[in-house]
């Protein structure tokens, strides 16, 4: 088993992701960044937590990255697993994902990384059901789009400051 | 005087809690808990429904099985054991309240849990949105095809299914092929650029299992050996999840 956050940070640390902040250099864009309770408090621990830092940082650039408090293995879980995401619990899910979207206010970062399907889901829906809209990306759009190779119709998840960026 | 006299109450004993207190590591240590709180005031869920992670193991201690079976709290943990990383004595709550899903009749488990757990015991890529094995060929195919046409520079973008001995089995939420399937095209992107050696597999490709969230322990041991089988069959040396 592997996960491709370890491995997106090898292939920057071995130069054949030769991703850098370049494109964010002006624009200035703010991140933060959701750790997953299942990839590290409940999987590989804080080692691909901090992986995943080193390849948010090289992407956006270190002074556009924003952290959580509390953070890595002591995260709080955005309350998009353990099935509640299909549970049909939407108003407790909502009310149990407050605390992570206060987490996400106080950082005041632009963006939100979520590199994993039911945080992305949650963390999304946290954005728009509380009319604060702020974009939730994958970590995949983020890389290509660094590298110039961010394909038109693979924007959905760009708000509208980054939609047009290396078009 | 009444949270009192409920204190003196000789703990019961409950078939549930011997049973989790069997699983647990250690000889297990449900009975270690200091009652401190620290898992309860860092707790996302503490308060819904009237309970939180502290109230929840203390009811067990106590033996009140029935109280810790009927709350519907057991679907809004999340299991993502943050009270345990924060217990001075690890107290693993979070199992207590697999057991107690588990303790559910199935068909009274949430309905969306289980629907989805169903489809991917139904299907041989083990969709938990019940997309089948053509249906996510044809997508990809689709999309590849696309890509390749319109994007310059892709021209040459490879992606296959099926391919013996390829280093990588790549895994795949079937959320990008049934709902979004350009999401997909930037990962592809990535493994090109850097030469990944890497397959889907038109067997077990979907990540996702609800069957464990079910807490159905036969269900979800089934899904990740046809997984795993998938793997293996095609030589693949490193199952890689895209998170």
């Amino acid at each position: 088993m592997e996960s491709i956050i370890r491995l997106y940070a090898r292939w920057i640390r071995e130069g054949k992701l030769p991703v850098n902040s370049d494109w964010n250099k002006d624009l200035g864009v703010t991140f933060t960044v959701q750790d997953p309770c299942q990839l590290v408090r409940k999987s590989l621990g804080d080692p691909v937590a901090e992986d995943l830092r080193f390849v948010v940082r090289s992407v956006v650039g270190e002074e556009h990255f924003i952290d959580m408090w509390p953070n890595k293995s002591n995260n709080y879980c955005c309350g998009g697993g353990g099935g509640f995401l299909q549970s049909g619990f939407t108003d407790h899910r909502r009310e149990y994902g407050s605390l992570k979207l206060e987490q996400i206010r106080r950082t005041g970062a632009d963006y939100c990384i979520a590199p994993c399907h039911n945080c992305h889901s949650q963390i999304h829906d946290l954005s728009e059901h509380s009319g604060d809209h702020f974009p939730v990306v994958h970590l995949w759009t983020l890389i290509c789009l660094s590298l110039g190779m961010l394909g038109e119709n693979e924007r959905e998840y760009l708000g509208e400051d980054l939609k047009n960026v290396g078009l | 005087m009444g949270e009192a006299a409920a204190l003196l109450i000789e703990p019961k004993k409950s078939a549930l809690v011997e049973k989790v207190r069997e699983l647990l590591p250690d000889g297990g240590n449900l009975n270690m808990c200091l009652a401190c709180g620290a898992c309860a005031s860092g707790c996302p869920a503490t308060g819904m429904e009237g309970m939180d992670p502290r109230k929840f193991l203390r009811l067990a201690a106590l033996g009140q099985e029935e109280a810790i079976r009927s709350t519907p709290w057991v679907w809004l943990c999340t299991m993502c054991r943050r009270c345990v990383h924060a217990c001075p004595m690890e107290v693993d709550i979070p199992q207590l309240v697999y057991h107690c899903r588990q303790s559910w009749p199935r068909e009274e488990r949430p309905k969306g849990i289980l629907g989805s757990c169903e489809k991917a015991l139904s299907t041989p890529g083990n969709s938990a949105m019940g997309a089948s094995s053509e249906d996510f060929r044809f997508v990809v195919e689709d999309v590849l095809e696309e890509v390749r046409e319109s994007q310059p520079g892709q021209e040459n973008l490879q992606v296959s299914i099926d391919r013996q001995g390829a280093h990588y089995f790549l895994n795949q939420n079937s959320r990008e092929p049934v709902t979004e399937p350009d999401e997909m095209v930037p990962l592809w992107k990535i493994l090109s650029l850097v030469g990944a050696d890497w397959t889907y597999g038109s067997v077990g490709w979907a990540a996702e299992n609800y069957c464990m969230f079910l807490a159905d322990d036969e269900a979800w041991e089934t899904v990740v050996r046809n997984k795993a089988k998938a793997v293996d069959d095609l030589g693949c040396k490193v199952w890689l999840n895209t998170e």
